[in-house]
């Protein structure tokens, strides 16, 4: 894999990082918001950091932003310490969860705020004001208050106002959060495309993990102040380092089991009694003995009427629940010693000529590679 | 460096002219009684160092709060206080909670047009307002006039200087402090809940007894306190309207100064009068921190 | 609405009619010919007339409005920053302190907090006059400011500060180019409110006051002690008739800006 033809900044190691976390940490009374943490983010890169709420992101962000400071380790943006520069004087903007639009000033007054701030010649504001407001698509619309547009604008202005600066990095905190499931999609693509047009890093902090997979180059999965997983999406959803993040991360089956044999990277794992050990490729050396979670997702899972000749895993049970959603049918398939396991299948058929229905019983079939074999 | 200024300036402000008052009536209600002007034995002379200051709090002594026992005056004064407080307070009940209700019940759209009604009076001078009643209460005045038009009375009704008189001043100036809180919290009132009490059994009677009043009472508590706190220490009411029977601290600290021009004795009376007030704003301090917790 | 009943609408018109009543009469009464107050003898404005000419009535107009501008000028400042302090700046020594001198004032008898200053003001021996009203009336209402522009500063979107703060501001900016402008309105009905009070007071002002400066409500209460007067009447209703018109505008312009901004959200939903 060159580097010359897939943007991936953090497999090259002459690549020097636009922000380096070196061992921080952030503590609030007794409470530690973000734990130690080490995190290198390249320049260009879209950058996720994604975890429940109270996971500590919001606050490594705002640690970059300059409204918190580490209570141990260093921030490093180009190299240099960031921790003396106050908020006003950093080549860093963000776009607020709430938006933060100045409600007295006008959409245009807004985007002009930051660069007026510079005492830049008038003329310079104006065209760069128009810029902005072109490439938000706002120009109708720079003499309003934000009050007198909608949800979906004033996100837009927020976007243009930060980008105004032309700042070395963006931070965008939920920056989509307020707006509703249709234009949050729509949105996820302008946000894409604006960030490929101005070549800015961004860092966006987000719950929801659609739109990190979505937006993101590379995502971060954080729990309790911990750095959890770092990795492009296709990473984060086919190879999770641990149950947390497979589980985080889209639909998943963990089956808790021992493992009873090693062949190279091939385990057999005994996860229940009734059943046949599960045979899976495992990228980590496992002793035999030791506690082992297989997890798959539902969609890697066949669902037939007979036993499958050719998966090396298959077992069966009865089908306790369907979930209809339209484009693909999820089904809840109960086994014989009460464990349940989700399979999916595509819709190709109306519902009329589905296959299956409650009751029945129904053969469940994976291949060796389908799943990944985790040690937590 | 702004920010400590934005700090220091409020904070030296207040701590010169609030603090620093109250620890002068403090001493000055501990020192010698003396008619005429300070200053009042003992007086602190740091230039003497420790044995200065040892001196100056020997000096100190209850005198002045002894007095204030053997003069049954006070202690009176205080009860009287107390109880013409309570007693206003109820009253103001009486008439604000019905006037809070019938404007949480009001359509929504005359809701902030009574609201104004309501507060207007606060804007309107304070003594005007309790001015406005001697024409009222005197007796010649309006009401006797009318009252012995209609025949109600054969003799005018002495109602101005006495504690009756007293009475309404304190109803009709304190009247937003009670309707305004208790209006707050009925508004809030979710009328599903009366519908529920309706549904399961109550009539619109024990409905109101049930779940409206249980539910009005912190706006209830909060209102008393607006009312009964400020009374204790009144002086315009009870001088305007009240008579020779009406005994009011806030009267006779004034007096004690003004006609006396015993500050020592005026100090200790003040000092008395804050120790009392202590334990209702205490309570109101927490009925208030109640609600705020309730709210989330 | 089903539960608006009479007994309702009864308690409200008997409500606002003792509100109202009072002072209605007062009005009336002002303008009575006769010089007994109680006496209606026909329609008069003689005692607007002699009002005007009376020289002590309006020197003692200038000076309370004199002090009432000036106090509630700095209570509004000082009233403002103690609202920020409490509101923003955290944990600090002698928080406590702090925070209770500021509620403390709000209900302390008036007669204690007169009776406190004119104590202090002798010990520094301050000559009492128009200075000391200032100074007392500045401290009272710089409380009463304070409440209001906390409440307002409580539940002000933080975020906008550090909004003004990422795109360059300093604090100082920050707060002059986008807080202030926000709070504005909270600041001054902080203002009127710190007005009032101060043209109101006649307990304190009586306490700290000297020979050299006389507030018209010591002068009103001066009169009214001795009983009804035809005069004070006439001076009430002007006083009246200036609160009442001065709180319905305030109410019509607000209510104007309320609607034109609900106008304006409901247009940006619709477009959108």
């Amino acid at each position: 894999m060159s580097p010359q033809t897939v943007f991936a900044p953090w497999d090259d190691p002459h690549e020097k990082p636009l922000i380096q976390f070196r061992n921080v940490t952030k503590r609030f009374g007794d409470f530690t918001a973000v734990d130690n943490i080490e995190l290198d983010i390249f320049e260009r890169e879209f950058f996720a950091l994604l975890g429940p709420s109270g996971c500590g992101k919001t606050t490594l962000m705002r640690m970059l932003a300059g409204f918190e400071t580490p209570t141990e380790g260093t921030i490093l943006l180009d190299g240099k310490d960031i921790a003396p520069i106050p908020p006003n004087r950093r080549a860093t903007n963000m776009m607020f969860q709430s938006y933060a639009l100045f409600p007295h000033l006008t959409v245009r007054d807004n985007i002009a705020f930051g660069l007026k701030r510079e005492r830049r010649p008038k003329p310079e504001i104006d065209a760069r004001v128009d810029e902005m407001l072109r490439l938000v698509q706002l120009q109708k619309f720079a003499t309003r208050k934000p009050h007198q547009i909608s949800g979906g604008q004033r996100q837009r202005v927020a976007l243009a106002r930060c980008l105004a600066k032309a700042p070395k990095l963006l931070l965008l905190d939920e920056p989509l959060g307020a707006l509703d499931k249709k234009l949050r999609e729509e949105t996820q693509f302008e946000l894409m495309d604006i960030q490929e047009k101005t070549g800015t890093t961004f860092v966006i902090v987000t719950h929801d993990q659609e739109e990190a997979m979505t937006v993101a180059s590379r995502v971060a999965v954080m729990d309790h102040g911990k750095l959890v997983q770092v990795a492009t999406p296709d990473v984060i959803y086919e190879l999770p380092s641990s149950t947390y993040v497979a589980d985080f991360i889209g639909d998943v089956n963990i089956l808790e089991g021992r493992i009873t044999g090693q062949d190279d990277d091939r385990v057999e794992i005994a996860w229940a009694e009734d059943q046949p050990s599960i045979h899976a490729k495992a990228r980590v050396a496992l002793a035999p003995g030791s506690t082992a979670y297989f997890a798959i997702r539902p969609e890697k899972i066949a669902i037939s009427a007979t036993r499958p000749e050719t998966a090396p895993n298959a077992v069966t049970g009865k089908v306790l629940d369907i979930a209809y959603l339209g484009n693909i049918s999820t089904y809840h398939v109960e086994l014989p010693g009460g464990q349940v396991i989700k399979a999916q299948s595509t819709n190709t058929d109306r519902m009329a000529a589905r296959e299956f229905t409650w009751d029945d019983t129904v053969w469940l079939g994976w291949s060796d590679a389908a799943g990944v074999v985790l040690e937590r | 460096m702004r920010r400590f200024v934005v700090v220091a300036v409020p904070y030296l402000w207040l701590l010169a002219l609030f603090l620093i008052p109250f620890v002068i009536v403090l001493k000055i209600s501990l020192s010698d009684p003396a008619i005429a002007i300070p200053p009042y034995a003992p007086t602190l002379d740091l230039s003497e160092g420790w044995q200065g200051l040892k001196d100056f709090f020997a000096g100190l002594d209850f005198e002045n709060f002894a007095f204030l026992t053997t003069d049954d005056l006070y202690w009176k004064a205080y009860l009287s206080s107390l109880r013409i407080a309570f007693v206003a307070t109820l009253f103001t009940l009486l008439v604000g909670f019905p006037i809070a209700y019938g404007m949480a019940r009001a359509e929504e759209r005359w809701r902030p047009m009574l609201l104004m009604l309501v507060i207007l009076p606060f804007w309107t001078s304070f003594l005007i307002r309790v001015y406005s009643w001697m024409g009222i209460l005197s007796s010649e005045g309006y009401l006797n006039q009318v009252l012995l038009a209609l025949g109600v009375v054969a003799e005018p009704l002495t109602i101005l200087n006495t504690n009756a008189a007293v009475y309404v001043g304190i109803v009709y100036t304190y009247l937003p402090f009670m309707i305004l809180p208790i209006y707050a919290t009925l508004e809030k009132l979710d009328m599903s809940l009366l519908e529920a009490a309706e549904d399961l059994g109550c009539s619109r009677l024990s409905a109101f007894w049930l779940v409206t009043i249980p539910l009005s009472v912190p706006g209830i508590v909060a209102g008393c306190f607006l009312v009964f706190i400020p009374t204790i220490g009144e002086f315009v009411i009870p001088s305007l309207l009240g008579g020779s029977e009406t005994l009011m601290i806030g009267k006779v600290l004034w007096e004690e100064f003004f006609s006396n021009r015993d500050w020592p004795v005026a100090s200790a009376v003040a000092v008395i009068l804050l120790l009392i007030l202590i334990v209702p704003i205490i309570l109101f301090q927490r009925n208030e921190q109640k609600q705020r917790e309730a709210e989330g | 609405m089903r539960r608006f009943s009479w007994i309702n609408a009864t308690s409200l018109t008997l409500g606002f009619a003792f509100l109202y009543l009072p002072m209605l009469i007062l009005v009336v009464y002002s303008f009575n010919a006769s010089q007994l107050v109680t006496v209606w003898a026909g329609f008069s404005t003689r005692w607007y007339g002699e009002l005007i000419r009376n020289e002590a009535f309006l020197d003692a107009a200038w000076v309370t409005l004199k002090v009432a501008v000036v106090s509630s000028t700095i209570a509004t400042v000082l009233g403002t920053m103690a609202a920020y302090t409490l509101v923003r700046a955290g944990r600090f020594l002698g928080r406590t302190l702090f925070s209770g001198m500021i509620y403390a004032p709000l209900v302390m008898p008036e007669v204690i907090t007169g009776l406190s200053l004119l104590l202090l003001f002798i010990g520094i021996g301050l000559d009492r006059g128009i200075l000391t009203i200032v100074l007392a009336h500045t401290t009272f209402s710089m409380c009463y400011v304070s409440v209001v522009v906390s409440s307002r500063l409580d539940s002000f979107d933080r975020s906008l500060e550090e909004a003004a703060l990422d795109l360059g501001c300093t604090p100082f900016e920050a707060f002059r180019l986008v807080t202030l402008p926000i709070i504005a309105p909270a600041v001054i009905s902080g203002w009127l409110l710190a007005f009032t009070l101060s043209l109101d007071d006649l307990v304190i002002a009586s306490f700290v006051t000297g020979p050299s400066a006389t507030t018209l409500p010591m002068k009103i209460w001066s009169s009214v002690r001795l009983g009804v007067s035809p005069e004070i009447n006439a001076l009430s209703t002007i006083l009246i008739a200036i609160v009442t018109v001065g709180v319905i505008t305030a109410s019509l312009v607000s209510k104007r800006a309320i609607a034109a901004r609900q106008r304006d959200e409901r247009a940006a939903a619709a477009a959108a």
